[in-house]
């Protein structure tokens, strides 16, 4: 095999080349810098120059989220590295496949404490699907290589590197492909026949079944089987927090998502349900509520690239580890077979389910406080933009409103912080999105306390030119924990207060400090500028544009089913729950 | 509480023994005892961890544990279908009173002394735990000054080998 003397530093660099890596965000320091200096010269890298490591971790997490590719950012050693725990963190809850660089100090003063020290990969792992650290240099490519097949296959996630300076400068001879050396690592994709029989008898001989359908569809790219499995058995179909568009919301099967904030329909079928056909999903507990009286009645087939997560929380009766696309590709030949002689009979489920989606639609009152409904703004951004954009989401009540009143047709066109609930997830991830597919519209739904934490990234996104648009729902508060204080401590508001709202002391003002990061910055406050601020948004494209939406605060999000309660206590809006009739 | 017996054959790597130790904690589950070492196969360790569960979750330790990239192989190994040792070292107190009761003791439990000084012997005894424990509560009226214990060490019985499939 020819050979090229390279030192660490390039080979690593010539390595996420070679592996078709096309854009890193990071930010230098000392530990890190032998790698800025090759990546400088790099014509195939693009690397986008972040305010604070955290944003460089959201924005590789927000381009694998809308592209589906690997995510990569860049750190330095110590305070460079723990500063990307948070975005790596969201990366291991939500199966993001991410690979983390950072510099180390060198070999030989690992361990005493020197200048920028941190044990980064003691640190990350229990957050990481895996971690290395490296201080030879002719171990860079296979362990770059390592860790790219191990963040992207099985069950993604977050794959850290941290590399020692001296690595970094040490010269080798450097040849691709290096070997892969991963004697412990066999995620298995392809499911049991006889479990894929199973689950399809298991099927077949229910009356109430509904397809709970997790994330993993969505990191399976197994949007359009989904959809023919859905409308070959014509079985009601609840997409999770992290599924949203893994099945389009216009579909007449689709009942909306489930659990905490889910729609009646969603919530009352898993209930009701004689079984889940769980795919890619991994009964979190903001979906089963009190998971001893979650869906009760169900069996439950469980699919999961994850075996772990088979029985971690719900026993399955017909467990099957694999990839989603494959599984459900399976399952829908062996339907196809086994309907040859019993066809599937859910008339009477949708007689029911149908009567919820009736009664019980999603919607909101607007509030009489003279204030924008936040869900109407967030509805309007939704029709307005349409299913080809792509909207990040920071984490509380516009998140969840976000999930609910923008129709969402395609998967990768959602993203957010699900398991983490990472506040300050959305500017930089939506900076990510736009990066991998700069065609889109873009939109970073944020609310005035997420703002705050992330915002420096308008920065990066105005000197890269990455013109995304930033909705900032404020009500001037912490707004999912003021709902919380409102409903169980009495309407006590300890410290949600943000006095961004524009009867206060409005600190900061979003407007100017918007406008400083050179951004076309607008406030709106009436109903009738809703329509108008969001096409200007949507026509301005050389530069990042904020609209700060000043909203009421005391809207809050329905339906709701009370943390720990079970799901049967869902609630449609405050103090009302669904009346049942006395059939079931 | 049930204790279970599992083997784990792990790559060498540095920090596998964290990464093990660090995700029985947490998880939640509780490690009883934990011994290491290297194998026949070279780069390959062996761990032989003892945990005490409640019903339910062996599983979700040993999925969990398969997710640990430099886990090779993880058996349980059940008591009939194998053996397990635990090695101590223990101090005892002595003087010419008691000196001959200790080593009649010694004797009883097929132990070794492995040194002698005017007021005190260190013992060696190997064996399953129930023996290392009634060994222990024999020793005690004399005055045990210092022990030292191993984690237990397990094989199967048989000949076949759980490293044979593992690697090449």
């Amino acid at each position: 095999m020819a050979t090229e003397t390279l030192s660490g530093a390039q080979a690593l660099i010539r390595s996420l080349e070679l592996l078709g890596v096309d854009t890193v965000f990071g930010l230098p320091g000392g530990a890190i810098l032998p790698t800025y200096d090759p990546l400088m010269d790099s014509t195939k890298l693009r690397h986008i120059l972040v305010r604070h490591e955290q944003g460089a971790g959201h924005a590789a997490e927000g381009y694998a989220a809308a592209s589906g590719k690997l995510g990569v950012c860049i750190a330095t050693s110590g305070p460079g590295a723990t500063n990307l725990v948070t975005a790596i963190a969201d990366a291991h809850m939500d199966s993001v496949p991410m690979l983390a660089i950072t510099g180390q100090v060198n070999s030989f003063a690992i361990g005493t404490d020197a200048f920028q020290e941190a044990d980064i990969v003691g640190i990350t792992m229990p957050i990481t699907k895996h971690s290395f650290l490296v201080t030879n240099a002719a171990d860079i490519p296979g362990v770059i290589a390592a860790a790219y097949e191990i963040a992207t296959t099985g069950r993604p996630g977050p794959v850290l590197v941290d590399v020692a300076k001296d690595a970094q400068n040490a010269k080798f001879e450097f040849s691709w492909p290096p070997k892969i050396d991963l004697p412990g690592y066999k995620p298995v994709t392809d499911p049991h026949g006889k479990q894929v029989q199973a689950a399809a008898e298991m099927i077949l001989k229910s009356h109430k079944p509904i397809l709970y359908v997790g994330g993993g569809v969505i990191r399976a790219e197994a949007s359009k089987e989904l959809l023919k499995l859905a409308e070959l058995l014509h079985a009601p179909v609840t997409t999770t927090l992290m599924a949203r568009g893994a099945f389009p919301d216009s579909h007449p099967q689709h009942l909306g998502m489930p659990g905490m904030h889910g729609t009646v329909p969603a919530v009352t079928a898993l209930q009701k349900s004689d079984l889940l056909i769980t795919l890619g999903a991994r009964f979190d507990d903001r979906v089963t509520g009190d998971v001893k009286s979650f869906a009760k009645g169900a069996k439950v087939i469980h699919v999961d690239v994850d075996p772990a997560e088979i029985g971690k929380i719900r026993h399955a009766d017909v467990p099957i580890v694999g990839d989603a696309k494959v599984v459900i590709s399976m399952l829908i030949a062996e339907l196809e077979s086994q309907m040859k002689t019993t066809k599937p009979d859910f008339e009477d489920w949708w007689v029911f389910l149908n009567g919820l989606k009736e009664r019980y639609p999603l919607g909101y009152n607007d509030a009489d406080d003279g204030k924008l409904s936040p869900q109407y703004v967030i509805e309007r951004i939704g029709e307005l933009s349409g299913p080809e954009a792509i909207f990040a989401a920071g984490v509380g009540q516009h998140q969840m409103w976000s999930a609910q009143f923008i129709k969402y047709e395609r998967p990768n066109s959602w993203l957010n912080s699900g398991g983490a609930g990472t506040m300050g997830y959305a500017v930089p991830a939506a900076m990510g999105a736009k990066v991998a597919q700069p065609e889109r519209l873009v939109w970073a739904i944020d609310g005035d306390g997420c703002f705050q934490m992330t915002n420096q990234e308008l920065a990066t996104c105005t000197i890269n030119n990455i013109p995304i648009k930033v909705a900032i729902i404020n009500n001037s508060s912490l707004g999912m924990v003021r709902q919380w204080q409102t409903l169980f401590y009495n309407s006590r508001y300890s410290n949600t207060d943000l006095n961004t709202g524009t009867d206060t002391i409005m600190v900061p003002d979003f407007v100017k400090l918007s406008e400083s990061y050179g951004c076309l910055a607008i406030r709106v406050e009436k109903i009738e500028e809703v329509d108008a601020a969001i096409k200007l948004a949507m026509e301005t494209n050389d530069r990042p544009v904020v609209i700060d939406f000043i909203v009421g605060r005391d809207a809050m999000v329905w339906p709701m089913v009370p943390a720990g309660v079970s799901n049967d206590a869902v609630q449609y809006a405050r103090d009302a729950a669904p009346i049942w009739d006395g059939e079931e | 509480m049930t204790q279970h017996v599992l083997s784990l054959l792990v790559e060498n790597k540095p920090g596998i023994l964290t990464r093990v130790a660090a995700l029985f904690a947490r998880r939640g589950f509780n490690i009883e005892s934990l011994a290491v070492g290297t194998t026949e196969v070279e780069g390959v360790s062996r761990m032989t961890v003892v945990v005490s569960l409640d019903g339910q979750p062996l599983e979700q330790v040993t999925k969990q544990l398969n997710k640990l990239v430099n886990v090779l192989k993880i058996v349980e190994l059940e008591d009939q279908s194998s053996v397990a040792r635990d090695h101590m070292l223990v101090k005892v107190r002595t003087d010419s009173s008691t000196r001959s009761q200790v080593l009649e003791a010694v004797t009883l439990f097929r132990a070794r002394v492995i040194d002698v000084v005017s007021d005190a012997v260190v013992i060696e005894v190997t064996g399953d735990s129930a023996k290392c424990q009634a060994f222990i509560k024999v020793l005690e009226p004399f005055g045990i000054k210092e022990l030292v214990q191993s984690g237990a060490i397990a094989i199967s019985r048989g000949s076949k080998s759980m490293s044979e499939k593992v690697l090449r």
